[in-house]
């Protein structure tokens, strides 16, 4: 009587392992396809002289993207710079402060931010610097970026510091450590992987925005390294090269794709790394 | 009551409104161990914490009344100075897990910024780890972290860095709770050694670790000091009933 | 510590016991050699002493079932204390007896030579200081043997006694110090049995078996 009924199930069970199999290959399928396209078309492009070398002329053949590497390092710095300490100090604040009105309100000002859109924070960068200043600037770049990247790195903080036991803090209170130094020099290094990842993850996301960078660091042709000037990024090179009517321009640009596309992965890889690797037990 | 190193006067003690430690007055002798014996939620961890400070960090507390360190009013100095006469080792093995051995013995100090000459850290680290009885197992590993070690030895740890602050006075909220029996027969030895030198004030809920180890004991219930005396006495020819009660098992 | 305070108690026991024996000694040297200077010191300081050590160590032995908890041989060791703090203060108080029988008796003359009294007072002192001997030694052997040897004292006493009424009967005068020295000769015997008892303590205490009131534990 029950020899049937167990192997109607068992079938149906191999049914949807398979079907789970499936589609969750399924859901992977397109990350390889993007990868593989890319890299096929991009890796034939680069080489050592791609990556040191400038645009040249228009009409010329040859060049590279050190100007676009360049910039997008610089832009990601500057992000990095604005939205490291605000957005430490605002995730130690929440982390700390938890009931507060001003913890509410300050939760809910991130989420808001986080769920904006790139392109009206390029606009906001560009009415509160570059009209202000009157030019386009690196500078107003990488406003845009930080303000995109602060939210991660405020949530990131907050739960991380949120996950050092109550019984660390208690032990230095209980040496005689004021507030303030418990924070800086027990409960931060005890958070401190936490915080490098969520900075890691946000230099992985904002690495490839494009629309707020096309009003605010606009580009540039030429190799800049002051902050004060427009300046070439990876999205922007990727973006204007593509629509150009040049053969060897739009190769160019599936380059600068692979180097994107590895300078995310690798941030999201290394993020990954520091929180398995770097173990703090409590 | 021999010479008192620790006094409050009538001390009461809230949680967001509720009071939970009613007008204790008691004396801790100096280079004895006292212990504070008590049922869940009468109040002991409450007023150790009064003792040094810690209570009000909880949000909603409240402390009235006073505290004395020998001559010092507890209550009108700034709260890290009195938590740094005052050491303090919790239930959990607490080390700083981010810190060596090394660090963790000496945080009192750096924590604080306090200067100290050269070699001097090395000095108190060593002195502090032999008082906590720890020195021989870990002085060629002073640089590993201290997360590492077991239980047992992580509260000796903790011990230690409390002892390295040279303080008068160590409060210990049942320091033996989260650890094996082994570890917590160690310590109850270490304890009994340790009060030559500095005045101990021990909370514990084991009736059997009170009599093995204090000299003075307290008995607590519902926020009241119900009884105060040598041990000896307390547990031969208790006072008053609630504590005989207690002592026999019939609550707690 | 627990330690400590078992060897505190273990002290003040073997003075309780050397004292004991003492007062026993004392009380027949006292009546053979006539000394009435050694039994009055007998009945004042020797006794008051004996007493205030028993006190004390039921004191330390609640103390230390109250604060340590004491187990197997550490729990057998102190009820043992209990018991022989006791027995040795009996052994005191037949003792003190004898020395105020041994005060009439030495004002008088002597109702027959003493021979067998001194005898008996020796085999007695043998068990006693044996008794204790085991005690210190551990030997539950040599307290084995206290048990069967007790018999032999209470033949020295029926025998004593038997003698005594002979002479009782035969002259009227001789009744009062015939008494007494029955008095003396009860005493001992008294304090040979007590000794048993100690015996049998130590037994239970090596080797945790009783052997009270003719009941065997076999090993």
């Amino acid at each position: 009587m029950r020899a049937p009924k167990l192997h109607r199930r068992l079938f149906v069970n191999g049914l949807f392992r398979a079907g789970i199999y499936g589609l969750a290959f399924g859901a992977l399928l397109p990350l390889f396809l993007i990868l593989f396209d890319v890299f096929r078309k991009g890796l034939p492009v680069i080489d050592w002289n791609f990556l040191v070398s400038m645009p040249r002329a228009t009409g010329e053949t040859g060049g590279g993207i050190a100007n676009a590497i360049v910039g997008s390092l610089m832009l990601i710095g500057l992000a990095a710079a604005m939205a490291v300490p605000l957005g430490v100090a605002a995730g130690v604040y929440l982390s700390e402060a938890r009931k507060s009105r001003l913890a509410y309100f300050t939760r809910l000002a991130v989420d808001v931010l986080q769920g904006m859109p790139s392109v009206v924070i390029g606009i906001i960068a560009y009415l509160w610097l570059v009209r202000v200043m009157g030019k386009f600037t690196a500078l107003s770049g990488g406003l845009a970026l930080g303000l995109m990247m602060l939210p991660l790195v405020v949530r990131g903080t907050e739960e991380v510091l949120k996950l050092v036991p109550a019984h660390i803090k208690e032990a230095s209170l209980a040496l005689g450590v004021p507030h303030y130094r418990t924070v800086l020099r027990v409960i931060i290094p005890c958070g401190l992987p936490g915080i490098i990842s969520a900075v890691l993850l946000g230099v992985s996301r904002i690495a490839g925005e494009t629309a707020p960078l096309l009003f605010t660091a606009f580009g540039n042709r030429f190799l800049e390294f002051s902050p004060l000037k427009p300046v070439g990024s990876l999205p922007l090179t990727i973006f204007t090269y593509a629509m150009s009517p040049y053969q060897d321009l739009q190769a160019q640009a599936w380059g600068a794709s692979v180097v994107l596309i590895v300078l995310v992965l690798a941030t999201n890889i290394i993020s990954r790394v520091v929180i398995t690797r770097w173990k703090i037990q409590f | 009551m021999e010479n008192p190193i620790l006094r409050t006067e009538n001390l009461n003690a809230y949680y967001a409104g509720q009071l939970a430690l009613k007008g204790v007055t008691m004396a801790v002798p100096e280079k004895r161990l006292t212990a504070i014996m008590g049922p869940s939620g009468c109040g002991k961890s409450t007023l150790i914490r009064c003792l040094n400070r810690m209570h009000e960090l909880i949000p909603g507390a409240r402390v009235e009344n006073k505290v004395f360190l020998k001559d010092k009013d507890l209550y009108t100095m700034e709260p890290t100075e009195v938590r740094r006469m005052i050491g303090m080792v919790f239930q959990r093995p607490n080390p700083f897990p981010t810190m060596s051995i090394f660090e963790n013995a000496i945080a009192g100090y750096t924590l604080n910024s306090i200067r100290m000459k050269r070699g001097e850290a090395d000095r108190i680290v060593e002195e502090s780890l032999r008082k906590a009885a720890l020195w021989e197992e870990v002085k060629d590993h002073l640089h590993k972290k201290g997360t590492f070690l077991s239980g047992g030895q992580q509260q000796r740890l903790c011990i230690a860095r409390a002892l390295a602050m040279n303080p008068e006075i160590i409060l210990l909220d049942e320091p033996t709770s989260a650890l094996d029996p082994k570890a917590t027969a160690f310590i109850e030895e270490l304890m009994e050694e340790l009060k030559k030198s500095v005045s101990i004030c021990l909370v514990t809920h084991n009736i059997a670790q009170a009599s093995r180890v204090s000299d003075y004991t307290a008995f607590m219930y519902l926020g009241e000091l119900v009884e105060y005396n040598t041990t000896e006495k307390i547990f031969t020819v208790p006072q008053d009933k609630r504590t005989e009660e207690y002592l026999v098992g019939k609550f707690g | 510590m627990l330690a400590e305070k078992i060897r505190e108690m273990r002290e003040r026991l073997m003075e309780q016991a050397n004292l004991a024996e003492e007062m026993i000694d004392q009380s027949i040297r006292g009546l053979e050699e006539q000394d009435g200077r050694l039994l009055r010191e007998l009945l004042t300081v020797s006794e008051a002493r004996l007493n205030e050590l028993e006190i004390e160590i039921g004191e330390q032995c609640a103390t230390i079932i109250a604060l340590h908890e004491p187990r197997a041989r550490d729990l057998r060791l102190v009820l043992l204390a209990l018991r022989m703090a006791t027995d040795l203060e009996r052994i005191g108080d037949h003792a003190v007896n004898l020395a105020q029988s041994a005060l009439f008796l030495i004002e008088r003359p002597p109702v027959k030579p003493l021979v067998d009294i001194p005898n008996m007072a020796a085999e007695a002192r043998a068990m006693l200081r044996d008794s204790i001997t085991s005690f210190i030694r551990e030997d539950a052997a040599l307290a084995e043997g206290i048990l069967t040897r007790d018999d032999r004292i209470d033949e020295y006493r029926d025998q004593i006694y038997r003698e005594l009424i002979t002479y009782m009967v035969s002259d009227a005068t001789t009744i009062e110090r015939a008494l007494h020295l029955m008095r003396v000769t009860a005493n001992l015997e008294r304090a040979a049995d007590l000794s048993t008892n100690i015996a049998e303590n130590v037994i239970y205490l090596v080797q945790g078996r009783v052997v009270k009131h003719g009941h065997r534990d076999e090993p």
